[in-house]
């Protein structure tokens, strides 16, 4: 009933006011197409420009090539700057998760003396502009006479990824029904049991979230890693050396590739998910 | 006996780890603040005199890129909001199905390196780019303006650059929302704008604070988008204290502006936190 009334009078309404109409019901699908086209440019910038035919600066288009999608070792120390930013990543985001799984838990399942100070402890490094963390390590550093360099870098990025990893445990600890502990142990298990067949599966995908950030954070921080790592080129420090002079279509090959392998670990976990929760 | 000593077990590696490789450093940090060169020469060589009047030099010397960071990162962190908040809101209450999809979307494009992006973003906005020949023709810019080099393009990248430290809490907090309380507000005659500014705001709160802490932290001490966006006018703090470390070696002075700026920006926090009355982060 309400439609043949609603059919009947659409054509009487001038264009305009249909525009205005659908404008005013779209309007925030409208801006979600406008928000992702701002948060895409540089991505879509970038992996275009990684056709380019460019030789030595890639600043203007000159034509079409796969030769840096063959080659992506093409270009001076772009690879072994790569192969450090992943090394540097993998021993951080090792420690930092087993470090930072270990607060969460002792704040996540336990009532102590010393709680909120702790929460502080873990809130201040995130607090911290990043500038200071890596200026006033490389000061330590340098009064024990330590070079900046490789294991510097490492233990910079444990410290600064800590805070991220037991923020994200501790969330996924207390999302936890305890009804599946005290089951475990009315079944008679153990404390470490129930830890290893219940709470340990539960709180994994938190685990491994936190690693995959931490490794994130890891790989792309340019401001820690430059104070503290000395001569050694990581990828991030490598695009800001280059930026100068122009950033050869080699490191945007490795950029977009990135881009697309950590998509497909998000999709890929996202389908996991899904699968277990069925 | 065991169960209280655990949590304190499980702390302790963590724990000693940050003490040892943050919290010395940071002390470290405040006794280097006061030294001064041996003999008053520079020799590199620097010990400790007490003077805090290190704190004023640097202070009174680097005042326009101290004031400069403060605006650049709360400008940075109002249009980070402004773009955030309806882009949130529309994934948690508009998007159905595919919010998961959406949530992938708004954080894909960080996976390209922060640096790339950045950079991506000079060649976009320089002369060679689509973006400045465009507003030429159109004539909303003249021929002799550039975007690059300004301090809107240090804005601009230091919005697009911490987006997702926004977007995030935001949604969050937004998708934690009981829809029926808007349909209650709605139920009791209230307009869009008055359910929004009543309920739906009131409710996303943690968010907003969440969010524009994390925005806005990063932003004070940058200077990536400044080194590469911007121009010797445009100078933050950052700048500052990397090239007093790296180029020019005075550590006092350094030390000074990384205190400087370390305790400014938790004195902000603790009083924003107070305002907005909401702990959730600690």
């Amino acid at each position: 009933m309400s439609k043949k009334i609603a059919d009947a009078t659409i054509p009487t309404i001038p264009l305009a006011a249909r525009f205005q109409r659908w404008f005013g019901r779209n309007l925030i699908r409208v801006y979600m197409v406008f928000a992702f086209t701002y948060l895409f440019i540089p991505v879509a910038y970038t992996f275009a420009f990684s056709f380019n035919d460019s030789g030595k600066s890639n600043l203007i288009w000159k034509g079409f090539t796969l030769d840096n999608w063959k080659n992506p070792c093409g270009a001076p120390e772009v690879c072994n700057a790569l192969a450090n930013s992943i090394k540097i990543g993998l021993l951080a985001t090792i420690f930092s998760t087993i470090l930072g799984t270990m607060i969460a838990f002792a704040i996540g399942r336990h009532k102590f003396k010393g709680r909120s100070t702790s929460n502080l402890l873990i809130f201040l490094p995130m607090a911290t502009p990043e500038i200071v963390l890596g200026a006033s390590l490389l000061s330590l550093f340098l009064v024990f006479k330590i070079n900046p360099g490789f294991w510097p870098t490492v233990i910079a990025h444990v410290m600064f990824c800590i805070s991220f990893v037991v923020v994200t445990v501790k969330a996924r600890i207390a999302s936890l029904d305890p009804r599946l502990e005290q089951a475990a142990m009315d079944l008679y298990a153990n404390e470490f049991q129930t830890f290893r067949r219940v709470t340990l599966p539960l709180v994994a995908p938190g685990i491994a979230g936190a690693a995959l950030l931490a490794f994130s954070l890891s790989f792309d921080d340019f401001i820690i890693t430059n104070f503290n790592s000395g001569t050694v080129i990581t990828f991030p420090k490598f695009v800001y050396t280059a930026a100068a002079r122009g950033i050869p279509a080699q490191a945007n090959v490795i950029g977009s590739g990135m881009f697309f392998l950590a998509l497909a670990i998000v999709i890929a976990g996202q389908f996991v998910n899904r699968r277990k929760a069925r | 006996m065991g169960k209280i000593r655990t949590p304190y077990l499980l702390l302790l590696p963590g724990f000693g780890f940050l003490f040892v490789f943050f919290i010395l450093p940071i002390l470290n940090l405040a006794q280097t603040s006061t030294q001064t060169p041996v003999g008053g020469g520079d020799t590199g060589q620097y010990e400790q005199t007490f003077r805090f009047q290190n704190y004023i030099d640097a202070f009174v010397e680097n005042k326009e890129q101290f004031g400069r960071s403060f605006v650049y990162a709360l400008i940075a962190t109002l249009l980070a909001l402004a773009i955030s908040y309806p882009l949130a809101y529309a994934i948690a209450f508009k998007s159905g199905k595919y919010k998961n999809f959406f949530l992938v979307l708004v954080v894909a494009p960080f996976f390209t390196s922060f640096l790339l992006r950045t950079v991506a973003w000079k060649q976009i906005l320089g002369e060679e780019g689509f973006v400045v020949p465009t507003l030429r023709n159109i004539g909303i810019i003249s021929d002799s303006t550039t975007l690059t080099s300004t301090a809107f393009a240090v804005v601009m990248g230091m919005t697009y650059n911490f987006l997702p430290f926004m977007t995030l809490p935001l949604f969050a907090s937004i998708d934690r929302i009981d829809p029926r309380t808007l349909e209650a507000s709605g139920d009791l005659y209230a307009n869009g704008f008055t359910t929004f500014r009543k309920v739906t705001l009131p409710l996303s709160m943690p968010g907003v604070v969440a969010g524009t802490l994390l925005t806005f932290i990063p932003a004070a001490g940058d200077y990536v988008n400044a080194a590469i966006l911007g121009s010797p006018n445009t100078k933050m703090i950052g700048n500052v204290i990397e090239s007093r470390y790296f180029k020019i070696v005075d550590y006092p002075t350094a030390a000074a502006l990384s205190f400087t700026l370390m305790a400014a920006i938790l004195i902000l926090v603790t009083v924003y936190i107070r305002k907005a009355g909401t702990e959730e982060l600690v």
